[in-house]
């Protein structure tokens, strides 16, 4: 699926056991999500809840390439994004229940997830709004010489953004160390990228603005994971940006409160054929790396974790009223 | 406080630039024209040649773009100062600023704090008509996660600047363009220099007459003329707009009982507004007179010479409302 051989393929040499963690990362996404619909249902999650079901394969790609200084930038639709860096399932759980112990200590919900640790720069629910940031982060870091990549996450919907355009060309005038993922699930909302934009080819945006790009299958973990590893050798070493398309699709609705009234069922049951746990599971039990019993382990394991999660966040303190005003602005004490 | 020599507003920004550069090199300007071009108010003249192009960045005209990538840089560990050519500009930037800027220390629990500051030209009075004049500070002041400096005096153009950059939240500043070409004595940095409280300019018994940035001038003028009429103005330059002083307000309205209050935005919503919603809930008992404002008339700032003055507040304006009060 590669439209654009922008840099020279490299074979990456990756061991059973990260293929097996690669599928146990999707799959902690899926059940963890799968895990939110049900105490949205219950009442226990408000607000707006986006769903990353089906999309696993591209941060599940990404993510563990990534050093620990390297900065991410996410969007609203970022549990997947969090949980692949590696910030635990409890804190996001408590944060969706706006609890103190929450990984944006309950200020935040599901569209904000921030860790500084982590170097996670948030959920930013504005569509393209996390793309100056992601900008300046990598200008800071090409100020201060450090070796440190952003990685900037979007939909294909940002790419009609004003901030999108005035990224790319920031990032590429200036060379900065950045990595755009544009996560093209062809739906911005209910809009198709067909009826919302005149070029639909993303990868071509980037090369108007003189930025390398590739364009790969997002339903493939293993694409995304070589294509991935090319594209931040590729920002690190040179300090410039790169624009990855992943081709994806949500399984799921928009949020809670979509009929999906603009795609057909059999749309939507094609993609969920090439579904990225479903597809990548059959493929390592083919070549033996994993067994049937392998993945019932994990699965339950995985259960373990999420009802821990649950558990945390159901312990988790509410914060005190008379703390409202808290964190508007820094304490000048600090 | 010792007075020192006369300079004008525009040098006293540019010094202020020049010396927050020297002083830390996580400072770096970002902006149009800041550089080659010196700067459309002329305030960077100069600081390309003397610190390179890394740190005196011309953008791009992608107002949205360059203040993201401020408030990114200073999540990184920089302090980038941005400047906005006019407040009507920062308009296109307003996604960043109410989205990012003020929300992120908040909506990260308090994880990342953004030590950014944006100035920006502010104003009419110049006939650059209706989409290069306005004011537009109160917007502004409105969102909490920022703060709001509306430097009035070359001593403040000169020191807010570099006590804006120790904040570690969003600061912008907003300077009147009136103000750059006009000369003042600057008072020296002392332990007296403060961006937390409002300053008495003038001192005054009968009315206190409440204001900032390009309307100070006028209000100064106003209590002038006053004065020799017998009534003695006090007047207050707020300084900042958010977080507000109202302690010294309040203070001055105990001792004058009467307030006029100047502001050169629309007074539908104006930050004139603000302040007199503040006197009325903590000094109503205090007034002899109810609260004045002398505002910009409800119209998109005109080109031609005449209309625009009438539009815009001015000195006589101030004089006929204080009379009207005794």
């Amino acid at each position: 699926m590669n439209k654009t051989k922008a840099i020279k393929a490299k074979k990456t040499r990756i061991s059973s056991e990260q293929k097996i963690e690669l599928l146990r990362q999707m799959l902690l996404i899926r059940r963890f999500e799968e895990k939110c619909v049900e105490l949205y249902s219950a009442g226990k999650i408000r607000g707006f809840l986006h769903l990353y079901i089906g999309e696993e394969a591209v941060a599940v790609g990404i993510m563990p390439l990534l050093k620990a200084e390297d900065r991410i930038v996410a969007t609203y639709r970022e549990h997947g994004h969090a949980l692949a860096r590696g910030i635990s399932s409890g804190a996001i759980m408590a944060e969706m229940f706006g609890k103190s112990n929450g990984c944006s200590k309950g200020r935040g919900g599901s569209m904000h997830l921030f860790d500084a640790e982590k170097r996670f720069y948030g959920g930013n629910a504005i569509v393209g709004g996390g793309m100056p940031l992601a900008v300046g982060l990598a200008l800071a870091d090409k100020m201060q010489r450090n070796p440190f990549v952003t990685v900037c996450f979007f939909g294909e919907g940002a790419v009609a953004e004003g901030e999108f355009h005035e990224s790319m060309n920031l990032a590429a005038l200036w060379k900065l160390p950045v990595l755009f993922i544009c996560e093209n699930n062809l739906y911005a909302m209910g809009t198709a990228l067909s009826r919302s934009h005149s070029q639909t080819d993303i990868t071509k945006k980037a090369e108007s603005y003189g930025m390398k790009s590739e364009a790969i299958d997002g339903m493939n973990v293993m694409e995304v994971r070589d294509a991935a590893e090319r594209a931040i050798e590729f920002v690190r070493e040179k300090s410039e940006p790169f624009l990855l398309e992943a081709h994806t699709y949500r399984f799921r609705a928009h949020s809670m409160y979509d009929p999906e009234l603009y795609r057909s069922k059999d749309e939507v049951e094609d993609w969920k054929d090439r579904g990225p746990i479903e597809s990548f599971q059959s493929e390592l039990l083919e070549k033996n790396e994993i067994s049937e019993s392998e993945i019932a382990q994990m699965e339950e394991k995985i259960k373990a974790e999420i009802e821990e999660a649950v558990a945390f966040a159901e312990a988790g303190e509410l914060e005190p009223l008379s703390d409202l005003l808290k964190d508007v602005y820094t304490p000048l004490d600090v | 406080m010792k007075n020192g020599k006369e300079i004008t507003y525009r040098e006293a920004v540019r010094r202020a630039l020049q010396e927050a550069l020297l002083e830390d090199e996580r400072v770096f300007l970002m902006g149009e024209d800041v550089g080659r071009y010196g700067g459309s108010y002329a305030c960077s003249h100069g600081l390309l040649k003397e610190f390179g192009e890394e740190r005196v960045r011309d953008t791009p005209l992608s107002e949205s773009g360059f203040v993201g990538a401020g408030i990114g840089a200073a999540l990184g560990g920089m302090l980038p100062i941005v400047e906005v050519m006019t407040v009507n500009f920062s308009l296109l930037a307003l996604d960043q600023i109410v989205n990012s800027a003020a929300t992120l220390r908040h909506m990260s629990g308090g994880q990342f704090s953004v030590p950014l500051v944006v100035r920006m030209a502010t104003g009419g009075g110049r006939q650059l008509a209706a989409q290069h004049s306005h004011s537009l500070e109160n917007w502004y002041a409105h969102i909490p996660g920022i703060k709001v400096f509306t430097p009035a005096t070359v001593t403040d153009a000169r020191y807010m600047l570099a006590e804006a950059i120790k904040d570690p939240d969003p600061v912008f500043i907003f300077e009147h363009a009136m103000l750059y070409p006009t000369k003042g004595k600057i008072k020296e940095n002392g332990n007296g220099f403060n961006v937390e409280r409002a300053e008495i300019c003038r001192e005054g018994s009968d009315i206190s007459l409440i204001t900032f940035g390009g309307s100070l001038s006028k209000a100064l003028e106003a209590a002038e003329s006053l004065s020799s009429e017998g009534i003695e103005a006090e007047v207050i330059d707020l300084r900042i707009l958010r977080p507000l002083d109202t302690e010294t307000i309040i203070n001055s309205i105990t001792k004058t009982h009467r307030a006029v209050i100047v502001d050169e935005g629309w007074k539908t919503g104006s930050f004139a507004g603000e302040i007199s919603a503040q006197i009325m809930e903590k000094a109503f008992d205090e007034l002899d007179y109810p609260v004045q404002r002398v505002c910009s008339y409800e119209v998109p700032i005109p080109y031609a010479e005449h209309l625009e003055k009438l539009a815009l507040p001015q000195a006589n304006e101030i004089i006929d409302a204080v009379k009207e009060m005794f």
